[in-house]
């Protein structure tokens, strides 16, 4: 559905994209991860036609976008990252605006409008003006515009940034839910995000993709390599050095918090090494029972820096 | 270009902003009327439309501001570029929206003519070369605001640049005269307020409609260079 060949990008002398390359299928929720100034927005507004690149092709159903922009902006509706709206119009007078942008046919309109409406759930606020609405709202009614003239792909440039926990999870079924109709890409740089919504993901930073994958495959190759918090009743020295004494554990720190006696361990083990078991199996042996364990979660920055450094170790 | 026109004409007359300015121009314009024609008892409006081109001085910037540098701020014009409308429909139809708000103000002065039919007997076709005149004037100067408004996104520099810019061309004219020779004829033949004194004075040349045509033509037509340049440029 997007193809995107070889694409570079400079802002005068700045590189800002170096070189992207990758595929989004029909029906597919493609996540887009990076942090920001990472070139996300740039490579979706070239998606979208409203920057050209300087150098590689970007396809949307075929066509390129900037030999034919008119046919391919058809088929893309865009929720840029700052959710453009004019709030001095009430939701229904932009959305139609909206429409008429999109050349959608004036019979039409109406019932088109009622069906977004109700799809992202702004039908009650139809006749308000924007500028009254809530944050979600407004969100909401971004969404509603980019599905105006239904796209058969959507591009949501972090459609989450500034909602509180409750619209976050909303917005992301709702995402979920358009993604049975519509072949999305969808970028943010909250890690659980991406994992809740997409099947696949593209991580990018300073202009390259570093990782691009299924979710799942990435996220337990990199996990693998962090870290475990496990909480061990017993005393403190004998216990670290049976953990010391299981194959593939690299370092272990104890954690002050002492909670009904038990004490926490940061452990950390080899990469591709999974060391639960034979900890578990250990230390039920010396008789210290295992009352928690737990992944220690990754954040984007941690995956970053892992990421970043494995190209390193690669590049020499 | 339609739906550009539609949307930019509703929140010009949604908002106070259209009817105060109008309101503004009216009562200055009608003020003069009075002094000029009602008191003075003159059929002669060329010294009224000479007294409105100024007012047009300072109501075109305040008008045209907000035509392209309020979208760029407030990031509709990604939207409005990435949607299947071709770039100079946009400027287009955001050009006729002002434009149109200035043919209601100009509509609004018919008043004064029917007023003196009323009385009189005055000439017709100086008085439609007069509107003709007037109304190329404000479209030339409005093409000129469009344009300065999209070279920057804060709304008061544009006005201000254009108020400027305009004052700049309206005194040229005389400032060329002083200096007298080629340089006068060659300012007073760019000059877009010295085609209108031809205008208002009943001379009505081809050249000057097709002065006024290609000047609103030049300044659209930049407007779509500057965008699709800033496009190229930067995000």
């Amino acid at each position: 559905m997007i193809e995107i060949q070889k694409v570079t990008k400079y802002y005068g002398k700045m590189k800002a994209l170096n070189n992207l390359n990758f595929k989004v299928a029909k029906g597919e929720i493609l996540g887009f991860l990076g942090p920001n100034g990472a070139g996300k927005s740039t490579t979706m507004n070239i998606i979208t036609g409203y920057t050209p690149s300087t150098e590689g092709t970007v396809k949307v159903c075929g066509l390129d976008i900037l030999e034919k922009p008119r046919e391919v902006k058809k088929h893309i509706g865009y929720l840029p990252e700052h959710n453009p709206l004019y709030t001095n119009m009430t939701v229904m007078e932009f959305l139609g605006f909206i429409c008429e942008l999109k050349l959608v046919e004036k019979k039409q309109i109406k019932n088109h409008l009622i069906h977004i409406m109700e799809q992202v759930d702004v039908a009650d606020a139809g006749n308000r003006l924007i500028k009254n609405l809530s944050r979600g709202y407004r969100q909401r009614v971004g969404i509603a515009q980019s599905l105006v003239g239904s796209p058969e792909v959507l591009i949501l440039d972090e459609p989450t940034v500034g909602l509180d926990p409750k619209q976050m999870i909303e917005t992301r079924e709702l995402i979920k839910n358009l993604g049975k109709e519509h072949t999305i890409l969808f970028s943010s740089h909250i890690l659980s995000e991406v994992k809740a919504v997409c099947d696949r993901v593209v991580i990018i930073n300073r202009g390259e993709i570093i990782a691009a994958g299924n979710l799942d495959q990435l996220s337990r190759k990199l996990r693998n390599g962090s870290g475990l918090r496990v909480a061990i009743a017993g005393p403190g020295d004998k216990i670290e050095k049976i953990i010391w004494g299981v194959e593939g554990v690299c370092s272990v720190e104890a954690d002050d918090s002492r909670d009904n006696g038990a004490v926490s361990y940061v452990i950390k083990s080899g990469r591709d090494i999974d060391v639960r078991e034979s900890l578990c199996f250990a230390l039920v042996k010396a008789g210290y029972p295992i009352l928690e364990l737990q992944f220690l979660d990754m954040s984007l920055e941690d995956i970053f820096i892992q990421l970043v450094s494995d190209e390193k170790e690669v590049n020499r | 270009m339609y739906a550009v026109l539609k949307s930019e004409l509703k929140s010009y007359f949604n908002s106070t902003f259209a009817y105060v300015v109008t309101g503004f121009f009216s009562f200055v314009a009608s003020v003069y009327f009075f002094m000029g024609n009602i008191y003075n008892q003159s059929l002669n409006l060329s010294s009224l439309f000479s007294t409105m081109s100024i007012i047009l001085l300072f109501i075109v910037p305040v008008l045209t501001s907000r035509s392209i540098a309020e979208d760029r701020k407030n990031g509709m014009e990604v939207l409005l570029i990435t949607s299947p409308v071709s770039l100079s429909g946009i400027i287009i139809g955001k050009y006729l929206a002002v434009l149109s708000v200035f043919l209601v103000m100009t509509a609004i002065t018919f008043i004064y003519p029917v007023i003196l039919f009323i009385f009189s007997r005055p000439a017709v076709i100086p008085l439609a070369g007069e509107y003709l005149g007037f109304v190329l004037l404000g479209a030339a100067m409005i093409s000129f605001g469009v344009f300065i408004s999209s070279l920057t996104e804060n709304q008061v520099a544009a006005s201000i640049i254009s108020f400027v810019c305009l004052l700049i061309m309206m005194i040229i004219q005389p400032l060329g005269n002083s200096v007298g020779g080629d340089v006068s004829k060659a300012l007073n033949w760019f000059s877009i307020f010295s085609r209108y004194d031809d205008l208002n004075r009943g001379i009505l040349g081809v050249d000057t409609i097709i002065y006024y045509l290609s000047f609103v033509f030049v300044f659209l037509f930049l407007t779509i260079r500057v965008i699709e340049k800033r496009r190229w440029s930067r995000g």
